[in-house]
């Protein structure tokens, strides 16, 4: 990906890209009119989401060919990544005893 | 200093000559220096004078839990009415203390030291490279830590004082007591250097590596440094985020890590709550396990180095001691919340982060092991770099073996928050790593200043030190089982159980004073040597690696010649070779 | 001082300094907006109600629009550059900064109409993560704006110079520059839509 020939060819590309994530755009947009239940509207939005993000990642950031040393740090964030978004649910699905919801918040308080 | 070097770039393939003959004025040569080696240098500097500061305020601390509630001899009148009036330590003014000596220690002394100080000063030589990847950013990275230095140290004289809720700042008790927000804008400038510190280290690793050095042939203390520079890369941003977020709880008052129903003093806290503090919890150990590793990995790399070199030997099991430490940063990042055990976590999270705990410390011992086995059969040198490295095995093994019953969740119930705990991560980094650094400063000390720490000198600070050090920290398993908790203002007094523990207090302390004055030879021996130092050649430890085949101190640019690299870094001892050593750069 | 592969790129891994250096950089940037994140995912599973519309969609709506277009122009900035269309490299840089200006503008009206409701961070958790993601997201729209305005500036004077390095550092820029606008194609639905 060096040649000027070769990045004439990939001007129309970086176009037909720009002009995809924009209809996706409208896309999202279009699907929150339809107030759909949460948790399939979060789907919805995060699917589009990550596709706009690939396309973004994979065509502008030259990412769909990138060298070995560039995917392998990436591969280790996405690794930590993943352990990072796991921090939710440690934080909130395991946990002993019930959660005190409090009514009179005068027992809580420190000294 | 300014030699007139040769170098060329491997990437063109030919040595073309280059004279630097552009003298540099006295601030862009040693102040806003972009040579790697001044930068190491300053780095190093600042992270000993961090190191003394650390190491004085605990010190005063020692002082009012040995004699709880006596005027501070010395320096007790200095101090000011509302830090110790008539001299007697106020309380909140022994929290600063606490928070202030773990935050420097850790952030501005043991890190920039080993890090920033030795990683930058030795592993461009070691890889044959003429500078870091990126000279420019590696200035910024020095001075955006000295200012996050000189943040922490103003955070002592506003009103209110510095940060009180320990280095490790738990909210809600951070984010309402004083001093905590420019501790909070000092850890942003810290955050921010050591990521960009990181991103040019790894680059250079990976770019830098002169001709033949392929990966297996990468000194040890190359691959700790890449792998530390990995754990600070990708565990640093979430506390610079959780930093951000805390900054915000105080400034603008929003509840990132404020629960609902908050009441202060008897007062409700009016905020809009919601907020959840173990979140800080998590992201705070997110980073602050790895941390952990970035203390441990350089002093491993400096003390392989020392070991290879004055056994005469090659390292034992190479090849394993890099497997270990790649696993062990990989692991590293799944450990964090064993310091969780006590926050209500679930038995199914316990379970999991015990167990990858127990596994983290498996590449730890094949470390300490491979170390060891180096030793077996040599003729070894005691010199005082050898000394230190020596004495780091059994004090890494003994702080590490104490973090075994912290990792199992039934025994930590019983030990946390005691002085077990200080008396374990302790050994890890005092006589572990704080020694590793100080055999790294005489083992490196003639390649940077071209002259030789004074023996006799070093003998006196190595035993005193070493002495001193244990009965500072080995009576702190004994108060630690007996229970006695740590961050105690009267020393643990106030608690009827632990009254036949205080006399170790009293042991301490002076343990802790002596081993302060038995710094002072070591502080002659470093400024003295500069003076009367014994000069020396390139190569005084006949030591194999790249950095001994640069001149003493290496001038601008490290070598004369385009370095070029035969073979392993460790071959010593050849059989059938003339000399005991076969440095990497000879054919 | 001749540090190598600062243009030329190494055998064995293909790459120069500055593009290892720059997704490095974005790699801790990834765990940075992560832990962000994680903290909208926590508060929001802990909340008894999240605030939902709170937003002006058209608002956000736009930005994105804004945004990925400036992306679009950055990277025919670089690629005019490859093609030695040295006229065209300053038109796309400079509307790429117009571009983020604009987006800035956008967002200080938005702001603005916020506080003037009184819809400031310490008003709840939602505009609490609102104000922290989208502002740490604008100071690197700032960063970036000082970056292109750098290279639009004295940093052009490396072109004659050194083409190729020239080249690379503006490919470097473009890369921050779709990350920023990788992170708010994320954002936007995140605190807009759901």
């Amino acid at each position: 990906m060096s040649d000027s020939a070769d990045i004439k060819n990939h001007l129309g590309k970086y176009w037909m890209i720009g002009a995809a994530l924009l209809v996706f755009t409208g896309i999202t947009v279009a699907a929150n009119q339809l107030h759909l239940a949460v948790p399939l509207a979060i789907t919805v939005a995060l699917i589009i989401a990550i596709t706009k993000g690939s396309m973004v990642a994979a065509v502008f950031m030259h990412l769909s060919h990138e060298k070995k040393w560039i995917y392998g740090a990436l591969l280790l964030t996405v690794v930590f990544f993943i352990v990072l978004m796991s921090v939710p649910f440690l934080t909130v699905n395991d946990g002993i005893g019930t959660p005190i919801h409090v009514p009179a918040p005068a027992h809580t308080g420190g000294h | 200093m300014d030699n007139v070097t040769t170098h060329g770039s491997v990437a063109h393939g030919h040595a073309h000559e280059h004279a630097h003959h552009e003298e540099l004025g006295f601030w862009r040569k040693y102040v806003f220096s972009i040579d790697h080696k001044v930068i190491g240098i300053q780095y190093a500097f600042t992270g000993l004078l961090f190191l003394l500061f650390g190491f004085t305020l605990m010190m005063i601390m020692r002082w009012q839990m040995a004699y709880p509630g006596r005027p501070i001899p010395l320096i007790g009148a200095w101090l000011g009415q509302d830090r110790a009036p008539m001299g007697i330590m106020l309380p909140e003014f022994y929290n600063q203390l606490g928070a202030m000596h773990g935050t420097i220690m850790v952030f501005l002394g043991v890190v920039p030291l080993a890090v920033g100080g030795f990683g930058n000063f030795v592993m461009p030589l070691q890889i044959g490279a003429p500078d870091m990847a990126f000279p420019k950013l590696n200035m910024v990275s020095y001075w955006v830590y000295f200012l996050g230095g000189v943040t922490m140290l103003a955070s002592f004289f506003p009103h209110g004082g510095a940060a009180q809720s320990g280095w490790t700042s738990y909210p809600p008790l951070a984010v309402i007591a004083p001093g905590q927000t420019m501790w909070l804008v000092g850890m942003i400038f810290l955050i921010t250097s050591s990521l960009l510190g990181s991103v040019n280290f790894i680059t250079t690793i990976v770019q830098l590596r002169a001709k033949g050095l392929s990966w297996m042939r990468l000194p040890f203390f190359v691959w700790a440094q890449l792998v530390t520079a990995f754990l600070l890369l990708l565990a640093f941003p979430p506390l610079e985020a959780a930093g951000v977020l805390q900054l915000m709880d105080r400034v603008a008052g929003t509840s990132f890590f404020m629960p609902s129903g908050l009441v202060i003093s008897g007062k409700p806290m009016l905020i809009s709550g919601n907020g959840n503090p173990l979140l800080w919890q998590h992201l705070f150990w997110f980073l602050a396990h790895p941390e952990v590793y970035v203390l441990i990995l350089p002093a491993f790399g400096i003390i392989s180095e020392i070991i290879a070199n004055n056994t005469r030997k090659p390292l034992w099991g190479y090849k394993t001691l890099v497997y270990s430490v790649v696993f062990l940063g990989f692991m590293s990042f799944i450990v964090w919340a064993h310091h969780m055990f006590m926050t209500g976590m679930g038995t199914t999270m316990s379970a999991f982060f015990q167990t990858t705990t127990m596994i983290i410390s498996i590449p730890s011992v094949i470390v300490l092991t491979s170390l060891l086995l180096s030793l077996w059969g040599a003729s070894i040198r005691f010199n005082p770099p050898m000394l230190f490295a020596l004495a780091f095995l059994p004090m890494f093994a003994i702080g590490g073996l104490t973090g075994l019953p912290l990792g199992l969740a039934p025994s930590d119930i019983h030990l946390h928050d005691t002085y077990y705990v200080i008396g374990h991560f302790h050994y890890v980094v005092a006589p572990g790593t704080i020694f590793a650094l100080f055999g790294g400063v005489y083992y490196w000390f003639p390649k940077a200043t071209g002259k030789k720490m004074n023996e006799m000198l070093g003998y006196v600070h190595f035993w005193g030190s070493f002495i001193c050090i244990n009965l500072v920290f080995m009576p702190m398993f004994i108060q630690g089982l007996g229970g006695m908790n740590r961050r105690m203002y009267d020393g643990g007094a106030q608690y009827a159980h632990n009254a036949g523990l205080l006399k170790w207090n009293l042991v301490i302390g002076f343990a802790a004073w002596g081993l302060g004055l038995l710094q002072i030879p070591f502080i002659i021996n470093f400024f003295g040597s500069l003076k009367w130092g014994k000069a020396v050649d390139k190569n005084p430890w006949e030591a194999t690696t790249l950095e001994w085949s640069a001149p003493s101190p290496p001038g601008h640019g490290n070598f004369l010649t385009d370095p070029v690299v035969y073979r392993g870094p460790y071959e010593y001892s050849v059989p059938g070779a003339a000399r005991d050593f076969s440095p990497q750069f000879e054919a | 001082m001749e540090i190598p592969y600062i243009v030329e790129t190494r055998a064995d891994t293909g790459l120069n300094n500055v593009k290892l250096g720059i997704w490095l950089f974005l790699a801790s940037e990834v765990m940075l907006f992560g832990a962000l994140f994680s903290t909208y995912i926590i508060l929001r599973v802990g909340a008894p109600e999240w605030p939902r519309g709170e937003l002006s969609v058209i608002f956000g709506a736009a930005n994105t629009i804004i945004l990925i277009s400036s992306s679009v122009t950055m990277v025919m900035a670089w690629a005019s550059l490859k093609m030695h269309a040295w006229g065209k490299h300053r038109f796309y840089l400079l509307v790429t900064v117009g571009l983020a200006l604009f987006f800035l503008v956008n967002k200080f009206f938005e702001y603005a109409e916020h506080v003037g409701k009184h819809e400031i961070p310490s008003y709840n958790t939602f505009f609490a993560i609102y104000y922290t993601l989208t502002g740490l997201h604008g100071l690197h729209i700032v960063g970036g704006i000082v970056v292109m305005l750098y290279f639009l500036g004295p940093g052009a004077k490396l072109a004659k110079k050194n083409p190729d390095q020239f080249t690379n550092r503006i490919e470097a820029t473009g890369l921050y520059w779709h990350f920023v606008d990788l992170v708010w194609i994320f954002l936007f639905p995140v605190l807009y839509l759901l």
